[in-house]
């Protein structure tokens, strides 16, 4: 909040004097050198803070990205509602499904406090022109694919996410607070799916483990490209945007689930996964980035797919979003009279 | 699994009707028209759901009832058991149904048989489902052109399936006709101010009116079933 002080009242006389020749060289440098200031103190920024264009422009993209990638992402684990083996499983899965929505709801709101609409934004996710996480374009294909969303990419979510709640940009921050919690709890539910199955019958120990090994590279990727090649990370983190690597969060991940695994009584696919007593973390083998690339690149096994739904879903709906606004146009009188 | 406290067949015909529509609603995910409809109906599906277990385990195992029946034992209505259609006709179907279950519900909470204390609870979420169905039948009858044709079409097509609701269930005691009048009179009003026309065809077909409450459902009623219960079926004694 602190940061708000010296830009909002240089920016306040800018308006006040309506001369656009007041944002000169000048007031630019002094409103960077007090964002600079902010940040470097672990202050937040809030919306009507001045801030880098570049900082804006990356703080949209990311939380677009992250908005779309739960709206998407609610595709796979939606694949099986309907099928789903029992009551209870099918009402956590139906909450967690609903939880996504609302998840997209409370990003795509942080995105509008820089400016942007959601509007615009699904359009240019429909449009291909905005990304969503690579690993929601693998398929669900097996009841514990569930479960092993649950544990793995909920898992890998929440180490990214984790750290967003301490985020330089306040309502990203807050955002995250909350999705955080719901996640925390979607995943120890995926545990426990997983948990049943893997101690269930033989056929169910199968599944659990053929789902694990379909999920556990896919989870890998979600945290990116390795360090020395990620465009954004410096930046990021210079911003306090990020506050880790790609590659520490990877190990940090990679660290909490071999005990898990262990735990649920399944193997991680990896042949060179062993503890390494210098290095005080797992080793773990190489990930396979060409095949990360192409999924970005859209040629991933569901990336047709899922963004084919999206589109379907937002046009099949268009009529039902045109009569509400018809109708709350027509009746915005009457409502008014009403209050008064 | 018969007692002698709780009305079987109500129970089974309650639950039903709750874990069918469940199940259309859930239908949805990932498909609604706009991101707070997503929530809405995936939240509408979760209290169905959480009423059917509820009801389903009155009578006896929740998931045996629910997976290991076949369709000639299912006592819901036919009403609940439609496929989704448009928006258009998923509301309609919602808009009959909330109407007639939060008047059932209101008048269960009040008595004191074995449905009170679940109607108790149930009704205070099915008053949100009737304003939420409501407050849409408005939006899309009143709304542009094509919204008040697809409401008009669908409140016609399902209406022939809206006088099953109001035969009489064994061993729920309600006063079927009154129930009746006071959906008529509910319904008539919302469709009058969304200008839309009351169907006027009959409600009590000599096929489709007290079919579902028998056991005898309508085609896409099976295919459902075979979604929901194949992967259940296919591992018989395991548990989830």
């Amino acid at each position: 909040m602190a940061t708000a002080a010296a830009p909002h009242t240089a920016r306040g006389q800018a308006y006040g004097t309506q001369d656009t020749a007041a944002e000169t060289a000048g007031d630019t440098a002094a409103y960077q050198r007090a964002f600079d200031a902010a940040v470097a103190a672990d202050e937040r920024i809030e919306p009507r803070d001045w801030m880098p264009d570049a900082y804006r422009a990356t703080l949209v993209r990311q939380i677009a990205q992250h908005a779309h990638s739960e709206i998407i992402g609610m595709q796979p684990e939606a694949n099986w509602i309907t099928r789903a083996p029992s009551l209870r499983r099918k009402a956590i899965l139906m909450a967690k499904v609903q939880d996504e929505a609302g998840h997209g709801l409370y990003l795509y709101s942080a995105a509008e406090t820089l400016g942007t609409s959601r509007d615009e934004l699904l359009d240019k996710l429909h449009a291909g022109r905005q990304k969503y996480s690579s690993i929601f374009n693998y398929p669900t294909l097996t009841w514990a694919d569930v479960g092993a969303i649950g544990w793995l990419v909920d898992g890998a979510a929440i180490t990214n996410q984790v750290p967003l709640c301490r985020c330089s940009y306040g309502p990203y921050a807050r955002a995250m607070v909350r999705i955080c919690k719901e996640e925390s709890f979607h995943q120890r539910q995926g545990y426990e799916l997983l948990l049943a199955l893997s101690r269930g019958t033989p056929e169910q120990h199968a599944m659990a483990q053929d789902a694990v090994n379909r999920w556990w590279w896919p989870s890998l990727m979600m945290f990116g490209p390795p360090d020395d090649e990620s465009q954004h990370s410096a930046q990021s983190m210079a911003w306090k945007i990020k506050r880790h690597s790609n590659d520490e969060l990877r190990q940090r991940f990679v660290d909490i689930c071999v005990p898990q695994a262990e735990s649920l009584g399944l193997t991680l696919p990896d042949p060179d996964l062993r503890w390494n007593e210098e290095r005080g973390h797992y080793d773990f083998g190489p990930i396979d980035w060409t095949e990360f690339w192409e999924v970005l690149k859209g040629n991933g096994p569901c990336n047709e797919q899922r963004l084919n739904q999206r589109r379907r879903a937002h046009e099949e709906g268009a009529w039902v979003r045109e009569a509400a606004a018809a109708y709350a146009a027509k009746h915005t009188g009457e409502r008014e009279e009403a209050r008064a | 699994m018969t007692t002698s406290t709780v009305p079987t067949t109500a129970a089974l015909a309650l639950g039903d009707d709750a874990l069918v529509l469940s199940h259309r609603l859930g239908e949805w995910a990932g498909h609604a028209p706009v991101l707070e409809e997503e929530v809405a109906l995936a939240n509408i599906a979760l209290d169905l759901l959480g009423q059917a277990r509820v009801l389903l385990s009155m009578v006896g195992d929740e998931d045996e009832l629910a997976y290991l029946r076949e369709e000639r034992a299912f006592r819901n209505l036919q009403l609940v058991e439609q496929p989704n259609g448009d928006f258009a006709h998923t509301i309609a179907r919602q808009l009959y149904f909330s109407t007639y279950q939060h008047l059932l519900y209101d008048r269960l909470a009040a008595g004191d048989g074995p449905f009170a204390g679940l109607a108790a609870k149930a009704v205070k979420e099915v008053a949100y489902h009737r304003d939420h169905a409501e407050q849409w039948t408005l939006r899309l009858g009143d709304g542009t052109e094509e919204s008040r044709r697809r409401m008009q079409r669908a409140c016609d097509a399902l209406w022939r399936f809206t006088g099953e609701m109001f035969r009489p269930v064994d061993g729920l005691d309600v006063d079927a006709p009154a129930l009746d009048a006071a959906w008529r009179k509910s319904v008539g009003e919302v469709l009058r101010r969304a200008t839309l026309t009351v169907p006027e065809g009959p409600r009590t077909g000599a096929w489709s009116a007290g079919a579902g409450r028998e056991g005898l459902h309508t085609e896409p009623f099976g295919r459902m079933l075979a979604e929901m219960q194949h992967l259940h079926r296919s591992h018989p004694g395991a548990s989830w």
